[in-house]
Order: structure tokens, then sequence, then C-alpha cells
């Protein structure tokens, strides 16, 4: 019997989702290796978490044991000459960043916020700004350490055995345990990026900046204003970033500093903290529809065709500006639609589905738009396009139409060819994201899964959603 | 706000007010644990649950109250196969005869066992879920009884205050984290539990009973008697003096 004790509500990101769970937080191979000789003793099933950042119900699973694995938060090696580091699956990208940038080394790619773990980006194979450029972030995982729920240990190493690699990659935690991960991390000569931005008045520009920009900038991010209908739609701006060259920042030194690249304390002269009190009232449709007219407009504006220079840390983690910006969402939560299709037929797709929300009266409060390439992961989302992903607010009462829009929205990704990012997604039903990937891909996944895990002991409300369990 | 319940445990299941409760549930599509000792009893509920269609599944569960060691696993089991829990409702109850000058401990013990001690093993590991997870409701089914010490049943009126008792203490411990305690009253209803007793009124079936005691506790109120009408007469009753409450025959 599990005990009582280890009872917690344990969330999704985005507050949608969640459910009870008994969680244990394990610190070495052997704590992993007793949870789970307990959950198999009791017959309960084991849910892998990190640091919790996933939107969905991706680190949950109700009733069930939730192993989480932010305490195994180890740096366990690390090589300045080569930029190779072993890690424990619970160091975070704050974490790893820190560590490796003063010897002039930053991660190859990163999301959009640095509080994510290493176990988790390698779960999810997640990608950043720069996914035409770096691909995904397990592209750049040389070997890692998989522990599965029969307590085994074995080392997997990209070259020696790719198939498993690239399948427990992106497998979102059904397969193992990652409890070692080596990767290797990019050299930089600064700690400054040269980014520029440029406003796009529709779609079609937006798309057309952004594929244009993907060969000379390392990082191309467009956000997109979901408001506007008709000639306006899909309006937006868009960041470029490249690293310094070599002699082009004077001051090296100081700005490969970890302090050098700490977030401004205030933003518009507000405790950033504080932030998203402020932002709360506006977040309704009307609300929304003004700040993003308004930052539009500035970008547009003042903003057009403007260079300049941030730190990595300014442009990479926009999502950390804020903290706890989720909260704004409250009581109700957010999910996000992420959906990747290839390049010919986005801008259809892209626009049906902002026109989609309009018909439904739930335009997207926030939209992000990037540009991908093809990754090797089994169950990868990665594809020659694009992709659009879109924040909804979950309120009380229209909860099962804004499913219905997903559905609807997931039905012309998948007719199109497309794919969905396990990370954020609460809502696609099961049979739309198998239908994503050719048969035989999920065939491999689920044999590999009985090979690796015959007794089905890792599960999730995820993997029980998405795979049909 | 009102409250949708998508999983619930009913303790005292296999007769009367608990039967009731269980079949109301699982026709509103509601997961419910039907726990009791009579698996026959248990069985007919789940079989008329699957015909009645609604949507809802009864999990039967048979089990002594009286038997306090085995709730802890028991409990979890249950939570486990529902895979939740939302709703927990205290229903088993015992009245046994007593004659006006008897005394005769072992009866009277069980019922406490039954009526109180029972509740007290049962809603003790739901007030901590409850309480840890920040949502539940938890529903003691008392009785008008237990509002005055009658002569007439010294030990069940002792066993339904207690219990009326012990959900408020509850009621103060968790209802700060957002957990709805329900104390419900209920008057006459017509159950074996009743049957044959001379000068009852205002009788309604358990199935009305179970009407009213969702409703109060979707809504998450306090105390409610059942029927409503009992409020008014129970407060009388209560303001009673005791010196002339004693001279009353009952």
């Amino acid at each position: 019997m599990l005990s009582a004790d280890r009872l917690e509500w344990v969330g999704g990101w985005g507050e949608v989702l969640g459910d009870a769970g008994y969680v244990y937080r394990p610190s070495t191979l052997e704590g992993i290796r007793e949870i789970f000789g307990e959950a198999r003793a009791g017959e309960v099933p084991v849910a892998l978490r990190g640091a919790g950042c996933s939107y969905g119900d991706a680190a949950l699973r109700a009733e069930s044991v939730v192993m989480d694995l932010s305490r195994m938060d180890r740096i366990l090696a690390w090589d300045r000459e080569t930029g190779i580091i072993d890690l424990e699956p619970g160091v975070t990208l704050r974490r790893l960043w820190r560590f490796v940038l003063g010897d002039g080394w930053w991660p190859p790619v990163v999301t959009g916020t640095m509080e994510t773990s290493v176990g988790g980006c390698l779960a999810m194979n997640v990608h950043g700004k720069n996914n035409w450029a770096r691909g995904t972030f397990g592209e750049h995982c040389l070997e890692f350490d998989l522990v599965t729920a029969d307590g085994a240990l074995r080392t997997v190493r990209r070259n020696d055995d790719p198939e498993t690699f690239n399948a427990v990659v992106g497998s979102f935690g059904m397969l193992g345990v990652i409890t070692r991960a080596r990767l290797q991390m990019k050299k930089i000569t600064s700690g400054l990026v040269e980014a520029k931005a440029v406003a796009a008045p529709d779609l079609e520009t937006l798309l057309r900046l952004t594929d244009e920009a993907k060969d000379q900038w390392e990082y191309v991010v467009g956000w997109i204003d979901a408001f506007p209908k008709g000639r306006k739609l899909g309006r937006g701006l868009l960041h470029f970033a490249r690293h310094l060259e070599p002699g082009e920042d004077a001051e090296p030194a100081q700005t490969l500093r970890a302090e050098a690249q700490d977030l401004p304390e205030d933003v518009f002269m507000m405790p950033k903290s504080a932030m998203w009190r402020l932002i709360k009232p506006f977040t309704n449709r009307p609300g929304m529809k003004w700040i993003n007219r308004l930052k539009y407009f500035s970008g547009a504006t003042l903003g057009e065709g403007a260079v300049y220079r941030q730190t990595f840390a300014e442009f990479s983690f926009l999502l950390d500006y804020v903290p706890n910006w989720k909260r704004i969402y409250r009581p109700g939560g957010l999910i996000q639609h992420q959906s990747f299709v290839p390049v010919d037929k986005a801008e259809a797709v892209f626009r049906r589905q902002l026109e989609a929300c309009h018909k439904a009266r739930q335009p997207a409060f926030l939209g992000v738009l990037k540009r991908h390439r093809p990754d090797d992961c089994l169950m990868g989302h990665g594809l020659d396009g694009f992709s659009l992903a879109l924040d909804f607010p979950v309120v009380a009462g229209r909860r099962e139409r804004l499913w219905q829009l997903v559905r609807t929205m997931a039905e012309d990704v998948v007719d199109a060819g497309g794919r969905f990012y396990a990370a954020k997604d609460a809502a696609i039903p099961g049979e739309l994201y198998r239908a994503s990937f050719r048969e035989d891909q999920v065939e491999r996944l689920l044999a590999l899964k009985a090979e690796l895990d015959p007794c089905a002991v890792l599960r999730t409300a995820l993997g029980d959603r998405l795979l049909g369990n | 706000m009102k409250t949708t319940w998508q999983t619930a445990l009913i303790v005292g299941a296999s007769s009367g007010i608990g039967a009731a409760l269980v079949k109301r549930l699982a026709a509103q599509g509601c997961r419910v644990a039907a726990v009791a000792r009579r698996s026959d009893k248990l069985e007919n509920l789940v079989v008329g649950a699957h015909a009645a269609g609604g949507g809802g599944e009864v999990l039967p569960y048979v089990a002594d109250v009286r038997d306090a060691q085995s709730v802890p696993e028991l409990f979890a089991t249950i939570t486990g196969d529902l895979g939740g829990l939302d709703l927990v409702i205290y229903a088993a109850g015992v009245m046994h005869p007593v004659q006006f000058e008897e005394y005769e401990t072992v009866k009277d013990l069980e019922m406490l066992r039954i009526n109180l001690s029972g509740a007290v093993a049962w809603l003790n590991p739901a007030a901590q879920r409850f309480g840890r997870l920040k949502k539940g409701t938890i529903v003691g089914i008392g009785s008008v009884a237990g509002d005055r010490g009658r002569s007439g049943s010294p030990v069940y009126n002792t066993s339904k205050a207690g219990l009326h008792t012990y959900l408020e203490a509850l009621r103060n411990r968790v209802g700060r984290y957002g957990v709805k305690v329900v104390t419900i009253k209920p008057g006459f209803v017509d159950t074996a539990m009743t049957r044959g007793l001379p000068g009852l009124f205002w009788l309604i079936s358990a199935d009305r009973a179970a009407e009213v005691i969702l409703k109060k506790a979707r809504k998450g109120v306090v105390t409610a008697y059942v029927p409503g009408r009992w409020r008014l007469v129970m407060l009388i009753i209560r303001s009673m003096p005791s010196f002339i409450f004693r001279r009353l025959k009952v």
C-alpha cells in the first residue's frame, strides 16, 4: 500500500489538468530502483516528472506514483575544453547555462523558459528558437543512462544504438528514466546576441520573412497577433538573432559572466514578480485584443528594423520576464495548441486555424511562430515546415467548445501531414496524435515499450491519452 | 458554486439512504464505490446501475465498518480503483430497539462502533486526503435524534450527536482548505431501520432523502435537515429547557 503521506495534488503547468498522485522524490539511482520495486509490488503505475513545465498531463497520472526527479540535479562531469557535460536529469537549463557560460559555452538548444529540466527536455525532445539551425535538444545529446522499470541500468549511445536512442528521446517518459545525460555544449565567444526586429502586416509576409531569415540568422521567432481578421489576419513581429563573431564583443569576459545575463528585476518600473497581477485584469478578449494591438503597432513603428544587442538570457528566455505569468489565466488556466505543418501547406492551415478561432469566438491570446526541420526522433514533432503555438484561456462553461476547436484544428493538421508537440498538449484526441505518424512508428514505440517495460509500469495521463492505453 | 462529482464513495451502501445515494449518483454518471457488509445487496446495486444506464458505474467492496483496522488499505484501494475521489458519504448506521429501562451495554457499544467509530475510521482518511489536495466533499448522515438526549434511545442519540460534533470539528479542520463537510440530519425516512416503529410522521422515501442530501451537499451547506421543515421543529426542541424536555414522553 502506498503511504497516504505521499499524496499530493500534481498539476500540469497550464493549471488546467491535474490529479492526486503519490509523489516520490528520489536523489539516487538506488532510490529510483526502490520506488520502481514498490510500484511493481503494489501494481501501481509510475509517472515520471521533471520540472513540471509541460502544459498538460505529461507528468501526472491519477492515483499513481509520481516520480519527481528534480532532486537528481547534480552536475557529474564537465570538460571545459570539449564542452561535454554529464548531468543528472533534474538539472534545470537555468543551472546548466549559468554553469557553462563562464567557460565560453552555451546549451545549443534551450526552451523559452530556463526552468525546464534536462530530463524533461530529452523526454519531450524540446526545440528552441533555432530549430532550423540546430535541431532539437536530443540532437546535442551524445549518450544517456537509462533505468527501466525492472531496475536495470543501461547506457544508450547515439552512435552505438541509434534506434533505441532515438526512440527514448521524445518518448515522453514511456520507456525508462534517464539518470545521466551527456550533452555537447556550443562554443561561444560572447554572452551577447545581435538581434533584429521586423514587422509583418499579414500571415503570408510573416511566413515568407521567417523562411528568408532562417539561413541568415541562427534564431528566428515570430509573434502573431491572433485577433485581426481579413487582410490583417496573422500579422505579427519577427525577431532574429545571431551569436557575435570573435572580436565583435569588446568585453567578452564581462558578458560571459552569469550575473551579466540576469533578466531585469523590473518591467516597466514594476517589480516583475507583481507583473502578472497588473496584467490579470486585462486577461479577457477585449483586454488582450488591445494589448496585442499595442504590441504590434509599437513593434511596427518604434521597433521596425531595429538592430540591437541583448544577452543570451534576455533573448532566449522570454517566458521568464514575468514570473508566474500563467496566473493571469486563473482560475481556469490555459492550454496551448502547437501544430507543425509542412512548408507548402502552412499558410493555408494556419489561416484556417486563426479563422476557426474567430468563428468559435475563442481567439488565441498569444501566438508564436517558428521554423522547423525534421529530426531523427521516433516520435518527433520535427518536419520541414512551420509551427504555430496558440495560447487559449480555459473558461468554465466554454471548455467543451475549446476542446472541440482544438480537435477541429488538429484534424486539419493531420490532413496536411502535420505533427503535434506532446510537451504542450492537453487536449488532442489520441487517434489524431497517432494519425500524425506513420503506423509503423507508433508500432515500433509500442514494441519497444513491451520490450523495456513489459508490465507497463511507466504510464502518464498523456501517454494513456495519446497512445490509447 | 455547485459542485460536480465524478467519483464517490458511499459507506453503508447496501440499503436505505446509502443504497439510494449509490443509485442516484450512478444515474448521474458518477463512478461510485459502494461499501457494505452484504455482498448480495451490493451486487444488486452493480446490476441495477448497469441496467439503468446513465453512464455511471458501481464498484462493490465488502467490508464491515466495525473493522477499523482494514480501512486505510481499503480506502487506498478504492481511490486507486476509482482513479480519484471527489465525494465521501458515511451512511452506515443502526438503531437497535431498546426498552425504556434497558441498559444493554454490548448492544449499545455496537451502535457506537457502527454509527460513530466507523465514521471516524472512514472519514479520517477522507479528511486527510481532501485537506492535502484542497478539494473534496465529506457528508455524514446524522439524525434529528442527535440534537437532544432522549430517554427512549440514549446511545443512538449519543452516537449521532457525537457524529455531528465530529463532523463540525472536521469542517473546522479542513474547511479552510476548501473542503466541504456537510452534516445531514434526516427526520423519519422509510427504511428498514424505521419500519414498524410507532408514531412516525413526515415520513419520506429513501430516494427522496438521497435527492435532498445530494442537493444540499452540492451547495456545500454546513448542516441540512431532511426534509427542511425539521429545522424549525428541532429549533424549538433544542431551545426547550431541560426541565421541560425531560418530562416529555419521547
